[in-house]
């Protein structure tokens, strides 16, 4: 593979939309309640999140994202904050579903909105970067299905390992 | 079966003809290869080395012409394949300054190494309340151990702090020795910083408060002349991926006789010298620690890598390793976005170089750099409580060897430079 090669694919790895999710995050606040929260850890890399969800009737009505990791990690957490606030619970875990698919080589549903996610896809190319774009997104479905089974289990957190 | 016989000292391998470092480059096959289409730049020798045409010949000739279980066999090639064995024990025997080649025991790695001594000796010996001393820069394999140690008998872990500088703070050393402090467990070489502990002058300390130490040489001895009498410790791991050898094969170094007053690591067959249906004697050392079929090729190839290395000669190594890591240092300060972990004075640290870019994550520079040929590595190096010090969750690292040269050090800093350009971008 020659220089050229290598350019455009890590053009196409860190995109400007990538790059501009990871130099201003969304979704970076306090919520005025919280009705779920989750940390989750890549244990390979060390990159941490820490996520707040705010729940009415069962949808999702905002979110709050802090992640400390890399341009995909961040960028991944970012566009979740950016997507999520007026999901319903099926709707949230069939984004994360989709997403988890297309990190994996298989494009998104028709029909359905992913965003921003779309400048993600790149990362499929680099599979040891799927963990860090996985992170936000695991760390979400733990935190809804800990939800189902409220007070069942201790509050656990995430690893993408 | 095992056997009793005495271990051969001396080797029928001729002195191999003195190498000169800057020619070693060429004896070492992937560094031929092209990554992306770039020249390969390998800068992670400390997670392990790149292993030279010698050693890989050594493991196919051995397949191909002595293969066969040591210790038992009464045919030719048996006793080959046993005498080419024992050889390369006492190779590391002579290459470290061991007393006694029967101080020397194989195992997977260091890792492996520092876990036969938390059962065999730190089961029998330590009691509830007994200390066990780590340093803040230790590698997760000379503190997890410890834990799993001190979970089971009730001992303690404690830890000495380092300096910003990156060395210890030797200061808080007596502060820190109690009357039930057993054992020091510290690393001779940092593999994140590079800083070189002074073990022998901490081993007089440990020994004045009728302790014991165990040095993790996996970043030490493969990089500086290292005598095990000179370090003054009682037990040194090491492993021989990370110095030329294959993977699979650890060192344990140990005195005699705390080896001896030792139990077994693992049962099985080869370390015993008699069983019957309800028990067992120990065979002597170093087999005692040597259950089942050890990994006798990987063991002879490791015995190459040391002829290949005193061909070079360790003080060579050193040599040549503080004068890359000096070259280094001062191209890398003169990209004003690293901040460079660990001591300023080359003198003072090994060929491993750790570094922030300000605005570019460890992860994203290795996946940059990697496209262009150069394989760094990034995270926590298994450090996690010395990153927490750093006040980083990861770090890249640079590490270098005897193939290394300042080309790749050159190609480093422009991929650097370039990265922070493609990072930059508007």
């Amino acid at each position: 593979m020659d220089d050229g090669r290598n350019d455009i694919e890590l053009d196409a790895l860190y995109r400007d939309t990538v790059l501009d999710h990871f130099r201003s995050p969304r979704g970076h606040k306090t919520l005025d309640r919280i009705d779920l929260t989750r940390d989750g850890y890549n244990p390979v890399c060390g990159d941490r999140i820490t996520m707040s969800v705010k729940l009415t009737d069962n949808a999702v009505e905002d979110v709050a994202v802090n992640c400390k990791g890399c341009v995909i990690s961040v960028a991944s957490a970012s566009m979740l904050a950016e997507l999520l606030p007026g999901k319903s619970r099926e709707e949230a875990l069939g984004l994360a579903d989709a997403f988890k698919r297309m990190m994996h080589g298989d494009p998104p549903p028709p029909g359905l909105d992913i965003g921003d996610l779309d400048a993600l896809e790149g990362v499929k190319n680099f599979p040891v970067r799927v963990k860090c774009a996985l992170l936000a997104w695991m760390t979400l479905i733990d935190a809804l299905e800990e939800a189902e089974k409220k007070g069942d289990a201790p509050d656990r957190s995430t690893t993408t390992e | 079966m095992s056997t009793t016989t005495t271990v051969p000292i001396r080797t029928a391998t001729p002195t191999p003809p003195k190498r000169e470092v800057a020619s070693t480059r060429e004896d070492f096959p992937i560094l031929k290869r092209m990554i992306h289409g770039s020249p390969l730049v390998y800068l992670d020798s400390a997670a392990t080395t790149q292993k030279p045409e010698a050693v890989i010949n050594v493991l196919v000739d051995y397949y191909h012409q002595t293969n066969a279980n040591v210790h038992r066999g009464l045919y030719a090639l048996a006793a080959q394949a046993t005498d080419k064995y024992e050889g390369a024990r006492a190779k590391v025997a002579k290459f470290i300054g061991a007393g006694e080649t029967e101080e020397i025991v194989f195992t997977r790695n260091t890792t492996e190494s520092i876990n036969l001594v938390a059962q065999s000796w730190g089961t029998k010996n330590l009691k509830s309340g007994d200390e066990i001393l780590v340093s803040e820069m230790e590698h997760h394999s000379n503190l997890v151990p410890w834990f799993m140690l001190a979970k089971r008998t009730g001992a303690v872990v404690r830890h000495i702090p380092i300096l910003d500088d990156g060395t210890l703070d030797l200061s808080k050393w007596n502060e820190r020795f109690t009357n039930r402090t057993r054992l020091v467990a510290l690393t001779h070489v940092s593999n994140v910083l590079g800083t070189i502990n002074p073990v022998p002058e901490i081993a007089e300390m440990v020994h004045k408060h009728g302790a014991l130490l165990l040095v993790d040489g996996a970043q030490g001895v493969p990089h500086m002349p290292v005598s095990v009498a000179t370090l003054g410790a009682d037990f040194v791991a090491f492993s021989a991926h990370k110095m030329l050898g294959p993977t699979g094969v650890g060192v344990l170094w140990g005195r005699r006789e705390l080896l001896e007053a030792m139990d077994p690591f693992l049962g099985g067959g080869d370390m015993i010298r008699t069983v019957s249906m309800t028990a067992a004697t120990w065979n002597d050392l170093p087999w005692k620690f040597e259950a089942g079929t050890p990994n006798i090729a990987d063991v002879i190839g490791f015995g190459a890598a040391i002829d290949y290395l005193e061909s070079i000669g360790m003080t060579e190594v050193r040599r040549h390793e503080i004068e890359l890591t000096e070259y280094a240092l001062e191209k890398m300060h003169s990209v004003d976005e690293l901040e460079i972990h660990g001591p300023a004075d080359p003198q003072l640290r090994a060929g491993v170089i750790s570094f922030n870019h300000s605005d570019i994550h460890p992860h994203d520079l290795s996946t940059y750099l990697d496209r262009k040929g150069v394989a760094i590595r990034a995270g926590h190096h298994c450090a996690q409580p010395l990153m927490e010090r750093l006040g980083q969750t990861a770090t890249a690292r640079a590490s270098f060897y005897v193939y290394n040269n300042r080309e790749d050090i050159d190609t480093l800093i422009d991929a650097l430079q370039s990265a922070g350009r493609f990072f930059g971008r508007r």
